[in-house]
C-alpha cells in the first residue's frame, strides 16, 4: 500500500553526528556484511574481483571540504543512508505496492517479491538511498536493520542497526524521535540537528548534527597563554640574554 | 538521467499511437469496409500496444508488471498502466464493432479518445511529478506530451485517413498547426531547462549536505572509487555530450521537415504519401527529442558526485 501513513507511532531513526565521524567506512562495510545476510534477497556485486567492481551499497561514506570565507578549508565525513522520510515520495510512486512505511515505527521498506525493479522510486529519492540490486534487479534500501532491532535471539546491545553498533567512534545514534525525551531528540536540540534538502520537502526522520566550531589559528584560544615561548623570562631569558652577549 | 531506449521507444511510440486513437475517437472520416476499419485500428493499436510492451523491457521483473496496476491511488505510473488498459480494451470493442457494423459508435469513440488522452497525460506525470528533476517538474512536460501526441497522431491519421477538409479547414493546415503548437510548447520547454538549473528548490551541495551555512561546500572524496547505480543511472553525463546537435536534428526531423511536407500536400492535393513520410520523418525526430529529455536532465542526487 503506497499511501503514507498518516501519523506513525513512533519515528524510529538515526542522528550522525559530523563532528565526530572520521571517514573509516566502517558502518559501509558492517551494514553491506549484514544486509548480506539478513533481510531479503543478498546484497550483490557485479564483476566483484574483475575490473570495473560494482555493487549494491545502503550505506556510503561521502567525503567534501568545506571551505569558510575567512578560514581554511575543513573536511567533513559525510555518512549517507535511508533518512526514512515522513513524506517520503520513493514509496507513493512506487506502482506495486512493494514500496511502504510502516505505520507504527516508521521505516520505509520494500517488499521484494512484489518489487518490479522499475527504478521509480530511486528517481524520487532526492538523496540517493535506494540502489538496484546487480543480481536480484529488485530495489535495495536501508532497513534500519529491521532485523536487528526487534531481534530477542540477539543479546540487547545488539539490537540496534549495524552502522550504529559498529561505529568506533560513536557518530551514529539510532532512536525514537516522536518521544522527545529520547536520546536522539536531546542531542538533536542540544546540537542543532538538521535535515538534508529541507526544501524537497521530504521531511526526513534522520538527523545530522552539525561539526563543532573550529578555533581560527588567528584567533585568541584558550590555551594560547600557556603554548606561548616566553623568551625573556626565567632559565629560557638568561640563555637568550647570554647568546646576545656573546655578540 | 540515463536515456533508457525501451522507455525513449515506449513514450514516442504510445504517444503517437494514443494521439491516433484520440482523433479516431473524435470520429476522423475513415474509409469504409471492415478490412480498412482492421488495417486503421491495428496500426494505431499496434503503436500503442508496442509502446507499452516495450515499457516493460527496462524492468528488472518484467513477470510481475501485472502487479503494477495495483497502486494507482498514490501512483502516476500505475495510473499509466490502469489508463492504457483500459483505453485500449475499450478501442478494442470500438473496433470491433467497427469492422462487424461498418458503424463507429460515436459516443464510444468520445470516451476512448477522453481516455487516451489521460493515459498520455498520465504517461508525462510519470516525470513531471519528480521534484528531484527540475527539468521534468513543470506542467510544461504534459502540456508537450500532449501535443506531441497530437501532432504525431495527426499526421499518422492523416496519410490513413479519408478526409480533405475538416471545419472548412484543409487537413495539410490542421497537421502543420498541431506541429507549430508542439514545437513551440517544446521550445518553451527548453528555454526554461536549460536556466532552471535546480533554482526551482534552491538546492545545491550546501542544502544536500545540509552544511552550506559553514562555506562552500565541494566533494573532495566520492565513496567509492568505481560508478554505482546512482551515478549510472542519475548522474549521467554522456547523452548530453552533443545535445546542441541532437536538438538540431531534432527540430528539422521532426519539425522542419513535416511541416514543409504539409505545406507541400496543401498545394499538391493533399496525397496520403506525404504525410506518411512526414509522420515517420517526425518519429525520428521525436527519437532524438526524448533521447535529450533523459539525457539533459539533472537529478537532485548528481549533487553528492
Amino acid at each position: 500500500m503506497t499511501l503514507l501513513p498518516e501519523k506513525t507511532g513512533r519515528k524510529l531513526g538515526l542522528v550522525i553526528d559530523l563532528d565526530v565521524c572520521v571517514g573509516c567506512h566502517a558502518c559501509v562495510v558492517n551494514c553491506k556484511e549484514w544486509n548480506t545476510g539478513g533481510y531479503g534477497a543478498p546484497l550483490a556485486d557485479s564483476d566483484a574481483w574483475g575490473d570495473n567492481p560494482s555493487g549494491a551499497w545502503l550505506n556510503r561514506i561521502h567525503t567534501f571540504e568545506i571551505t569558510p570565507e575567512d578560514a581554511p578549508a575543513q573536511i567533513v565525513h559525510f555518512p549517507k543512508s535511508c533518512l526514512h522520510c515522513e513524506q517520503a515520495p520513493c514509496v507513493t510512486v512506487c506502482p506495486t505496492g512493494a514500496s511502504y512505511k510502516r505505520a507504527d515505527d516508521g521505516i520505509v521498506l520494500v517488499e521484494e517479491d512484489k518489487c518490479i525493479g522499475c527504478g521509480l522510486c530511486a528517481w524520487a529519492c532526492p538523496y540517493g538511498a535506494r540502489e538496484m540490486d546487480p543480481a536480484e534487479n529488485v530495489m535495495k534500501k536501508c532497513t534500519l536493520c529491521v532485523d536487528r532491532i526487534y531481534n530477542e535471539n540477539l543479546p540487547e546491545v545488539d539490537r540496534t542497526p549495524a552502522c550504529v553498533r559498529t561505529c568506533p567512534a560513536n557518530a551514529r545514534h539510532f532512536g525514537d524521535f516522536a518521544d522527545p525525551d529520547s536520546n536522539v531528540s536531546r542531542m538533536t536540540a542540544e546540537r542543532g540537528g538538521f535535515d538534508l534538502m529541507p526544501e524537497m520537502e521530504t521531511q526526513p526522520v534522520n538527523k545530522y548534527l552539525p561539526p563543532r566550531p573550529k578555533a581560527r589559528p588567528d584567533a585568541e584560544g584558550m590555551l594560547a597563554p600557556a603554548i606561548e615561548p616566553k623568551a625573556n623570562e626565567g632559565l629560557l631569558g638568561w640563555i637568550d640574554r647570554a647568546l646576545e652577549r656573546l655578540g | 538521467m540515463h536515456p533508457a531506449i525501451s522507455v525513449i521507444f515506449f513514450t514516442v511510440m504510445s504517444g503517437a499511437g494514443l494521439g491516433a486513437i484520440f482523433l479516431l475517437g473524435l470520429g476522423w472520416p475513415m474509409p469504409s469496409g471492415p478490412l480498412a476499419a482492421f488495417l486503421i485500428c491495428l496500426l494505431a493499436g499496434g503503436l500503442t500496444v508496442a509502446g507499452l510492451m516495450s515499457s516493460t523491457f527496462h524492468l528488472g521483473h518484467p513477470e510481475r508488471a501485472w502487479r503494477a496496476l495495483s497502486q494507482w491511488r498514490s501512483s502516476w505510473l500505475s495510473r499509466e498502466g490502469v489508463l492504457s488498459i483500459v483505453t485500449m480494451v475499450l478501442f478494442g470493442i470500438y473496433a470491433l464493432v467497427w469492422m462487424v457494423t461498418g458503424e463507429r459508435i460515436a459516443w464510444l469513440g468520445f470516451v476512448i479518445s477522453l481516455l487516451a488522452a489521460v493515459t498520455v497525460f498520465a504517461t508525462a506525470m510519470i516525470y513531471g511529478q519528480l521534484r528531484t528533476v527540475p527539468n521534468w517538474h513543470t506542467v510544461w512536460t504534459p502540456v508537450c506530451y500532449l501535443a506531441f501526441a497530437l501532432a504525431s497522431g495527426m499526421l499518422l491519421v492523416a496519410g490513413i485517413g479519408a478526409a480533405d477538409v475538416l471545419l472548412g479547414i484543409p487537413v495539410a493546415f490542421w497537421a502543420a498547426a498541431a506541429l507549430l503548437v508542439a514545437w513551440v510548447a517544446k521550445l518553451v520547454w527548453w528555454n526554461r531547462a536549460d536556466r532552471i538549473g535546480f533554482s526551482t528548490t534552491g538546492s545545491d551541495t550546501g542544502t544536500a549536505t545540509g552544511l552550506g551555512s559553514l562555506g562552500k561546500v565541494r566533494l573532495l572524496e566520492r565513496p567509492h572509487s568505481g560508478e554505482n547505480y546512482l551515478t549510472r543511472e542519475m548522474v549521467h553525463r554522456i547523452g548530453r555530450k552533443h545535445a546542441r546537435k541532437l536538438r538540431i536534428i531534432a527540430l528539422f526531423l521532426g519539425l522542419a521537415f513535416p511541416l514543409t511536407l504539409a505545406f507541400v500536400a496543401m498545394g499538391a492535393g493533399q496525397p496520403a504519401i506525404l504525410f506518411l513520410i512526414a509522420f515517420v520523418c517526425m518519429m525520428a525526430g521525436l527519437f532524438a527529442e526524448r533521447w535529450l529529455f533523459f539525457a539533459e536532465a539533472r537529478h537532485a542526487v548528481s549533487l553528492y558526485y
